[in-house]
């Protein structure tokens, strides 16, 4: 299997030098405002896609007035095309459960909890040997580099392959030992969260970026990036090029700019942010990853000039009517509607009519699903209908000829 | 199932909620280890956790029809999942997936005869920059091409 190849990586922030409980000890220094003045001035957002402020996050939580609380670190990377956490996990576990720890410290919680997909279960004992060295080295545990009062430890718990566990309440509704159904926000989970208690659920990126920000500053990290999107984000990388893999870029990057960098020819198409994101053409390739233009989890897959795009469509569509929970209409029977209209393009068999209507039925699931499942998944059938009509319609002859 | 079978399996599961305890919570880490080791949670192991944990039977089985890795009827000794998204699909999950198919004989979401091997897909494994990949039982498999994975599987007991 993979063996340790850390030495290969370097990057600006998470992929630069750490060494091991160097941001707890920092963390402990601070104290708790300064940490949370620290990440909000770092600007540092959620990096699972959604891109919500951590320091927003932590800072509810740690205010609310509990007997118990949690921070869950939600290492159930489901979208097609992204490994980023895979890395992570694997190569700088380190980072992730300092983090977590810091975290711990913040918010006054006792306890951890690490969501694992189920697909890396592999990974499990590698990062239980880890927690085991750092409850040798005081990391974990009681009073946590000798700080009186500090008590905190960190458990595994597995998924068991189900996409849409990564949101987060559904994650905590699967950690409660439900079918892992979301639930209506609010209350968001800041409140009432794990077993009703407070909880931080926080992507593995996110926390991996938070020792390195305590350590050399926020206005180190803010270097980094655009005006409103600061710091790096980690891209995985797929699909026709040279070289596939993670790179830690700054926001601000554009499209053009990350193929040249990872050796794609004769692009087609970029699909931005895995299944449940959108479809670049090459028209749009000099469009700036960020907030303000493009907000992603870091899917990149590529795709050159001999791919179809209406079997990419029809791969995303079958993805999300296996992984719909299957809880609200919209999701359940929408991305039904859309495989099928998918296929009736496929044969031929399509009214332009049908096909508006179905654009409809998609924009209708954009604003009427409980969650960012339902509320994303038609974004890939609408850009890629849009943005590669005339492949699809025309020189394929999908339809616009009778044959 | 015999009836020494029911109490060892009795047995197991008592020692499973003692080792996770009896909190809902603990229910998804109870059926994984079910899971694991007999391949699939059946319709006595189901009551069985119902009956220790106090809850009904059919929350049990509900938790068990939505995790796609756990399963209610039998499946062969080891669980093959192919990668059916995307990146793996462009990387040549095709040519595996045929070739898988026609040295075992069988086609996905079956058995071979023998009860060796049961086939599934799955969705991304989070493997797409080094695809194809599978997971046999819980390893991860990646880079194949179709003679690796038919090597692999030949080699499963």
């Amino acid at each position: 299997m993979k063996t340790n190849i850390k030495t290969k990586r370097s990057g600006q922030v998470i992929f630069s030098p750490y060494s091991e409980g160097e941001g707890i000890k920092k963390a402990l220094s601070l104290g708790r405002e300064n940490i949370l003045f620290e990440l909000k001035s770092s600007g540092l957002k959620g990096r699972g896609g959604a891109g919500f402020p951590i320091s927003t996050k932590w800072m509810l939580t740690a205010a609310a007035v509990a007997d118990k609380k949690f921070i869950v670190c939600n290492a159930d990377e489901g979208e097609p095309g992204t490994f980023k956490d895979r890395v992570l996990l694997q190569e700088f576990p380190e980072l992730i459960f300092d983090g977590m720890v810091i975290a711990g410290f913040t918010i006054g919680a006792q306890t951890g909890i690490v969501y694992l997909r189920g697909e890396y279960e592999y990974l499990l004992e590698g990062l239980e040997e880890h927690l085991i060295k750092m409850r040798e080295n005081n990391l974990l545990g009681k009073s946590i580099l000798e700080k009186e009062g500090f008590d905190f430890d960190i458990s595994i718990r597995l998924g068991s392959g189900a996409y849409v566990c990564g949101e987060e309440t559904a994650l905590i509704e699967s950690l409660e030992g439900h079918r892992g159904e979301p639930r209506n926000r609010p209350p968001y989970p800041v409140d009432t969260g794990y077993m009703g208690y407070p909880t931080v659920v926080n992507n593995v990126e996110t926390l991996s970026a938070v020792p390195h920000i305590l350590i050399k500053g926020a206005d180190s990290y803010k270097k980094f990036g655009t005006e409103k999107s600061a710091g790096t984000k980690l891209f995985s990388v797929s699909g026709d090029c040279e070289k596939p893999g993670v790179y830690e870029l700054p926001w601000g990057i554009s499209v053009a700019q990350l193929l040249e960098l990872v050796e794609a020819k004769n692009t087609k198409a970029v699909q931005v942010g895995g299944a449940s994101g959108t479809c670049l053409p090459k028209s749009q390739f000099n469009r700036k990853f960020g907030y303000e233009d493009l907000p992603t989890g870091g899917s990149i897959i590529i795709f050159n000039e001999s791919r179809s795009m209406l079997k990419v469509l029809k791969n995303f569509m079958e993805f999300f009517v296996e992984e719909s929970c299957g809880q609200c209409t919209p999701c359940r029977i929408g991305n039904t509607k859309l495989l099928e209209g998918v296929e009736k393009i496929e044969k031929g068999e399509f009214s332009y009519a049908y096909l508006n209507t179905l654009k409809d039925l998609g924009r209708t699931m954009q604003v009427a699903s409980k969650c960012g499942l339902g509320q994303s998944s038609p974004n890939s059938f609408i850009s890629i209908l849009e943005n590669f009509k005339d492949e699809i319609f025309h020189t394929n002859g999908h339809g616009g000829k009778n044959e | 199932m015999l009836v020494f079978e029911k109490n060892s399996l009795s047995q197991e599961i008592e020692n499973l909620v003692v080792k996770y305890g009896t909190s809902r919570s603990a229910l998804l880490q109870i059926l994984q280890d079910i899971q694991r080791k007999h391949k699939y949670i059946s319709d006595f192991a189901q009551q069985e956790v119902a009956r220790l944990m106090n809850i009904h039977p059919v929350e049990v089985n509900s938790v068990i029809s939505f995790y796609s890795f756990l399963h209610s009827k039998p499946q062969g000794r080891n669980i093959v999942k192919l990668c059916k998204t995307i990146s793996c699909d462009m990387a040549g999950k095709d040519n595996v997936e045929t070739t898988i198919k026609r040295e075992l004989g069988i086609s996905f979401n079956e058995t071979t005869k023998d009860n060796r091997i049961s086939l599934e897909y799955t969705s991304c494994l989070g493997q797409c920059d080094c695809g194809p990949a599978m997971i046999i039982n819980e390893k991860v498999y990646t880079k194949l091409d179709p003679e690796t994975a038919v090597n692999l599987l030949n080699e499963l007991k």
